[in-house]
């Protein structure tokens, strides 16, 4: 099923509706459809290949969305916070192509052999002229909707496959068409080379609600535009829900618009969420946990899982607020061991998946299996009823001699601790045991490495006790809140010179 | 018919236009209004009406399940005729709601 159609049959039964922007000077559902026409008529008259999107959030990015939906081509949005270099070497790699790119990123990527730049302001006007509006456009027969390049905590970035048959699965399955109330207002803070940031586009036209784009996330932006347009839906990375609850308190702001907050894209500290929960009662949280891979959301952690959870006495119910709660009911997902072997309940292993959104596939190299199962390569164990505890990347689980620590629990217990402000632990190379336990702590007021380890002791095994400790300002992230784990292994491993 | 997933149909007697969700398991008619539907792009065969028995409607942005072989149908355009399989009426799938996730 093409993505189009979400958008026809949004635009054929609701054209008048307000889909985009500011409710002052909103877009319709109408009027995203005849732009996303003249839009896909304006780029087919340009070149072949796909849709590249360089540039900040905006009404733009849906209208190129589906404009490359019509066309049968690739949307292909990048990472313009890379250093131009890499930037330019991502853009080469979608040749042929044509990129519409934001104005003043124009002379960042001039020069790209097979790549034909439309500037995004060009774009836009050509997205309003009637002769483009009344251009015909061939019927194409869907295949590839978007190629999203993974962040490249790993290693060089790779293009996820997403086709349109993944999309609109993952949106019919999971939104009621034209579920939104007309007052709901969706605010995108995540950028438009995030799955989340291309999922919201087509969950938000699907259910009617209108989305409000954020250029580019600052705790202040958020708040303002959040206040200003009645924001009744949010989604955010961890980093953003710290800073934005940090933000709330210095301004005395409760967001008494604001129903539903999710979060997703990263391991969510508990202090975070417990601390969100304190100072928004009245909004509804929700975890949401996806890959790129797997076209957004798999399990979510609902708004009475959060209740029950923080509510609860029982400590097995009370730590499902660090879960990414239960798989979504159009998904099968398992728990293997190294050989494939189903874990049971409690026990740790890969997490796999199987659905109709599962794509499970990058360019030139697909991980989904011939029966549909695709290995995450995220580490996670289940509970007795069903809910999700996510570890972390199968390669940051620590192997100490023969023994699998995973980091994620031993950071919890450090974050927990008053002077841990943040906190990374990874494996380092060790004679004796093959890897030993590493902490990257960023400590305010400062605290001595072995009080931190006596803290760890007393609460988790001496082999989970970490055996080296470095101090640190700040830990690396990319802009998207991914604790870049792989550059802190690759300078605390390197050998020190004499 | 074809009942691959994304193929689009049309009915042949009202306005109901409706996409495959899901194949069905076993070769099987999707009708509308009492009649066969016809692919998108195909002429609708003149001198059919509505079968009474087959018209309390369709509903755009509803999932139609036919229980016996697993079809699975979205309507995408509403109309007067009752969506079927092999003269059995489609029950609509209702949603499990979920909460907004991004």
């Amino acid at each position: 099923m093409h993505t189009a159609l979400l958008l026809d049959m949004v635009a054929g039964s609701f054209p008048d509706r307000a889909a985009l922007g500011p409710s002052a000077a909103s877009v319709s559902y109408g009027e995203l459809a005849e732009r996303a026409r003249a839009g896909a008529v304006t780029v087919e008259a340009l070149g072949e290949g796909s849709l590249v999107f360089i540039g900040l959030n905006g009404p733009t990015l849906p209208v190129a969305v589906f404009a490359a939906g019509l066309l049968g081509r690739p949307f292909a949005p990048l990472n313009y916070r890379l250093v131009d270099e890499e930037l330019r070497r991502l853009l080469a790699r979608t040749a042929p192509s044509v990129a519409v790119v934001d104005d003043d990123m124009l002379a960042r990527v001039a020069g790209v052999e097979g790549v034909t730049l439309l500037a995004r302001s060009d774009f836009e006007a050509a997205c309003l002229d009637p002769a483009n509006r009344a251009g015909e456009l061939a019927e194409v027969e869907p295949d590839i909707a978007v190629l999203l390049f993974t962040s490249g905590t790993t290693g060089e970035p790779k293009a996820a496959v997403l086709r349109h048959r993944h999309l609109a699965a993952y949106v019919i399955s999971t939104v009621e068409f034209m579920g939104a109330d007309e007052d709901e207002a969706a605010l995108v803070s995540v950028p438009p080379y995030h799955i989340a940031g291309v999922s919201a586009v087509l969950t938000g036209v699907y259910g009617g609600r209108r989305v409000v784009h954020l250029p580019a996330f600052t705790p202040e932006a958020w708040v303002e535009a959040a206040v200003a347009e009645q924001i009744t839906h949010a989604m955010v990375v961890p980093t953003m829900l710290g800073r934005v609850l940090d933000l709330l308190q210095a301004r005395g702001e409760t967001l008494p618009h604001l129903r539903a907050l999710s979060y997703g894209g990263g391991r969510m500290p508990q202090p975070v969420i417990e601390r969100a929960l304190a100072m928004l009662p009245h909004v509804a949280f929700v975890n949401a946990y996806g890959l790129t891979e797997t076209s957004s959301t798999i399990a979510v952690l609902g708004p009475d899982d959060h209740r029950r959870a923080i509510a609860s006495d029982d400590p097995a119910v009370r730590r499902r607020l660090g879960s990414v709660g239960r798989p979504l009911h159009s998904l099968e997902l398992e728990i293997r061991g190294p050989s494939g072997e189903p874990m049971p309940a409690g026990a740790a292993g890969e997490v796999w998946v199987r659905g109709e959104q599962i794509s499970g596939e990058y360019l030139g190299r697909k991980l989904i299996r011939d029966d549909g199962w695709f290995p995450t390569n995220d580490s996670g164990w289940l509970d007795e009823e069903g809910y999700l505890f996510v570890e972390g990347r199968l390669d940051d689980v620590i192997v100490r001699g023969g023994e699998n620590i995973s980091p994620g629990e031993i950071e919890d217990v450090l974050r927990a601790h008053p002077s841990v402000r943040d906190v990374a632990v990874i494996g380092l190379p060790d004679e004796q045991w093959g890897e030993r336990v590493a902490a990257v702590v960023v400590a305010d007021p400062p605290v001595e490495a072995e009080t931190l380890a006596d803290w760890v002791r007393q609460r988790l095994r001496s082999t989970k006790t970490p055996q080296a400790f470095f101090f640190r300002p700040a830990l690396p992230y990319n802009e998207t809140g991914k604790l870049l784990r792989r550059a802190l292994r690759a300078e605390l491993a390197a050998p020190v010179p004499a | 018919m074809q009942l691959t997933p994304g193929s689009r149909w049309k009915s042949a007697v009202c306005d109901t236009e409706a996409v495959v969700v899901r194949p069905p398991s076993s070769p099987v008619a999707l009708e509308c209004g009492g009649q066969p539907m016809v692919a998108i792009k195909d002429e609708r065969p003149a001198g059919l009406a509505l079968d009474p028995d087959f018209s309390a409607g369709s509903l755009l942005g509803k999932r139609y399940l036919d229980a016996e072989t697993g079809l699975e149908a979205l309507c995408s355009k509403g109309g007067a005729g009752t969506l079927a399989a092999a003269g059995r009426p489609l029950t609509i799938k209702e949603a499990k709601k979920l909460p907004s996730s991004d």
